[in-house]
């Protein structure tokens, strides 16, 4: 409520006789709260706990593939460790730490005291910790307590006729529903918060043309949520029905067909990596301005190709369906679909370039991340352009190409586009900076890790190594390759180890950041570090889109350009 | 809430923006209609692949009484919001009342089809693909509608106990909307099962 009220009546009275610090105190604060910046911390930790489960069996994996003919791993725990993996890392990796920032920073861009459906956004949150517990209980109960390891085995996509009853006996499968289930519930609950507060909740002067881009992308992401996790939500509704009830949507021998669920998956999951890739193109569109001290290059254009990039992404599923024997008429029109999606894509590319070009570059820890980030998207995408052509996917679809392509857009793209936005917002939300030195190590640890397993990893694509193999032979000549590729991922792993330290240790001795530490100009840097509840004493007015700038340079407002 | 503009700066013009809970509960709708959608095209492709059972054709027979009686509960529901807003809380009352009638009237008719079907013609959800499609589908559905009179049933509670006032109107408004859409389900699961499937 933004009135002339005087300023001691914006502050709560209720801080001044807060409880005691009790642990049981805290736990309940937390437990309970609606408050955006808690849950969007909770979302963060959550994920970040289980990035470093879903870490450890990538680990597993890679040492059981780093000799031929290795028996560090049984085949079957094998198949439940990329399964797992896969299904942590996307569904509650990848989902929850994206809402977690989104939440946390929305309403403090946009001039807004909280999201629009506060208990909406606690119920989102413990839906998909709950999704995660129960995804890690099957551990223990998918065969029931005697048997050992019986998570969901069928791979993160869970393709039919594998997913039925005879097939998966036991509930391992279940498991995998249900957890996906719910994370599917809360992604949607927290998109519709996100449209709602975005659409209704602006501070007064803050048109949909001066939202920050992070605000935009996020609206576009959202958008895209609605109709891309509800597939995957009616399909494995289908698939409970099959399996309890009886029904025959992926039943061959009744007449049902196994590849509608790679339709309905895939319809889902090629925009599920755009609603993962959005957030990272937010934080890109508000890092690198501020650490080239220049504005963003070519707003509007911006918008558009986020909007556009959409709606070209729904409709390109099938390039995940090449090798499954479609028709000539179906195969050409994902070919070209997919390619076409390169073009706003490249827009956005071309702008971030642009507004480095003439700029004056800080490489500050954030930035350099950044900077990798713009980079290895660009490859990542080159080697999504070669997929794209289906003659080429029918050779390498299916080989560790492929993983090597996806795991640089997942890796390389939004892994190094999230440790930059851990770099830029953890003094708004600490209050210290993060080390520098620290963060150096950090970034070269992980940028050559990286490299060595992920640039590596193409070559055994190329020379034949097929995905989801526990073990190969000796005489296929990629024992070296595979060689490298594990040697990589303990690089990157020493790097996060820096990376948590880092948080840690920054948390108690990290320099005090104060309200602005970059010189940067969207509304959140308005705000004491870490914010109060409220966020806003008072509900500010803005009239351009670097509403700080225009504080801090007054003879030059932004105004005078949009 | 959307804030009107204030001090301290100069602009004299309201900032109203759109009401959330309009805008959360149609991006709910968008994403309801996207589950429907893929259950729908289901039916679509399996129209016709059953390998034996009842067809469509020999089983179905058109609902009408019963959706005439939902479709009309979405004009009901309309009269409800609009005597709210107007302060008269006892018609918004009938008119929920009306409301949850025809629902009810509607779910019933559903009830009575399924029992034919399963005790009288053979179907069941396991019988075939049209049975599998069928009662997925038209349950989906079903299981909307019933939400839908549970909340339609708890805000009549409120307001037969009295504590619905005019402030109230725009949270009935959120609630048709869920209602409406509800109806236009319907109107595409009838057309595609019951008129252009057959």
């Amino acid at each position: 409520m933004a009135t002339q009220a005087p300023v001691n009546e914006a502050l709560d009275p209720a801080l001044q006789v807060a409880p005691g610090n009790s642990v049981l105190q805290i736990l309940h604060a937390w437990i309970t709260t609606v408050d955006h910046k808690k849950i969007g911390l909770m979302y963060i930790g959550s994920a970040l706990l289980f990035l470093v489960v879903a870490g450890f069996e990538a680990i597993l994996m890679r040492i059981q593939l780093a000799i031929p003919n290795n028996h560090f791993i049984s085949p079957q725990s094998f198949n439940r460790l990329f399964t797992m993996h896969g299904t942590t890392m996307v569904f509650f990796v990848g989902m929850p730490i994206l809402f977690g920032f989104g939440n946390y920073l929305i309403p403090l861009m946009i001039g807004a005291r909280d999201m629009a459906f506060p208990r909406l956004n606690a119920f989102s949150f413990w839906c998909t910790f709950f999704g995660s517990l129960l995804l890690y209980f099957s551990y223990l109960g998918g065969n029931g307590l005697a048997g050992a390891g019986s998570a969901p085995d069928v791979g993160w996509w869970a393709y039919a006729p594998l997913t039925a009853r005879p097939f998966s006996p036991g509930h391992s499968t279940d498991y995998w529903t249900l957890a996906v289930l719910l994370s599917g519930v809360s992604s949607i609950g927290s998109a519709v918060n996100i449209v709602a507060t975005t659409i209704s909740m602006r501070c007064p002067g803050m048109k949909l043309s001066r939202m920050p881009l992070l605000v935009w992308l996020y609206l576009v992401m959202s958008m895209l949520a609605f109709v891309t996790v509800s597939p995957l939500t009616a399909a494995q509704i289908m698939l409970m029905l099959d399996r309890y009830l009886g029904s025959h949507f992926f039943d061959t021998q009744a007449g049902g067909s196994a590849v509608l669920w790679m339709h309905f998956f895939w319809i889902f999951g090629h925009p599920e990596v755009y609603v993962l890739v959005l957030p990272a193109f937010a934080f890109a569109n508000e890092i690198i301005p501020v650490f080239s001290r220049k504005a963003i290059f070519g707003y509007p254009a911006m918008v558009a190709a986020s909007v556009g990039i959409g709606f070209v992404s729904l409709s390109v599923w099938a390039h995940h369906m090449f090798t499954v024997g479609m028709t000539a008429g179906a195969n050409t029109f994902f070919v070209f679909a997919t390619m076409t999606i390169s073009v706003p894509t490249g827009i956005k590319i071309f702008n971030w370039l642009a507004t480095l070009w003439g700029g004056k570059i800080q490489f500050k820890t954030a930035m350099m991340f950044a900077v990798g980030f713009l980079f290895q998207f660009l490859v990542a995408g080159l080697t999504g352009v070669m997929l794209a052509a289906a003659p080429f996917d029918w050779q390498l679809g299916g080989s560790y190409f492929v993983v090597a392509h996806f795991h640089y857009v997942l890796v390389g793209a939004i892994l190094f586009m999230l440790f930059s936005a851990f770099y830029y917002w953890y003094p708004k939300i600490t209050g210290r900076l993060l080390s520098e030195k620290l963060g150096k190590w950090h970034f070269w640890l992980f940028v050559i890790g990286f490299h060595l397993t992920f640039d590596f990893m193409h070559i055994p694509g190329i020379l034949g190594m097929p995905r989801r193999i526990y073990t190969y032979e000796a005489d296929r000549g990629w024992m070296f390759w595979n060689m490298v590729v594990s040697s990589g991922a303990f690089v990157q792993t020493i790097g996060t180890l820096v990376f948590v330290f880092n948080l840690i240790w920054s948390y108690f001795k990290g320099a005090v950041a104060g309200p602005d530490p970059w010189d940067a100009w969207t509304l959140e840097w308005s705000t004491t570090s870490p914010p109060p509840p409220y966020n806003f004493a008072v509900i500010p007015m803005v009239e351009s889109r670097r509403p700080l700038w225009d504080i801090k340079h007054p003879e030059d407002f932004d105004q005078h350009y949009e | 809430m959307s804030e009107a503009a204030v001090v301290p700066h100069s602009s004299n013009e309201a900032w109203t923006l759109p009401s959330r809970g309009v805008v959360g509960m149609l991006c709910l709708i968008l994403a309801e209609a996207a589950i429907f959608l893929i259950f729908v095209v289901a039916y679509i492709y399996y129209e016709g692949k059953s390998l034996s059972g009842p067809t469509p054709q020999q089983v179905l027979k058109l609902p009408i009484f019963a959706t005439i009686c939902l479709l009309s509960s979405s004009i009901t529901v309309h009269f409800a919001a609009s005597a709210l807003h107007r302060g008269t809380r006892n018609m918004c009352s009938l008119w929920l009342a009306a409301t949850v009638l025809l629902g009810g009237i509607f779910i019933t008719g559903t009830g009575i089809e399924w029992y034919e079907l399963i005790y009288h013609e053979g179907l069941t959800i396991q019988t075939n693909l049209f049975g599998t499609t069928f009662y997925s589908l038209v349950g989906l559905h079903a299981s909307h509608v019933i939400f839908g009179l549970i909340m339609l049933l708890v805000t009549l509670l409120f307001s037969l106990s009295g504590k619905l006032s005019a402030r109230h109107a725009y949270r009935v408004e959120v609630l048709s909307l869920y209602w409406h859409f509800v109806d236009a389900v319907w109107v595409v699961v009838f057309l595609v099962v019951y008129v252009l499937g057959r």
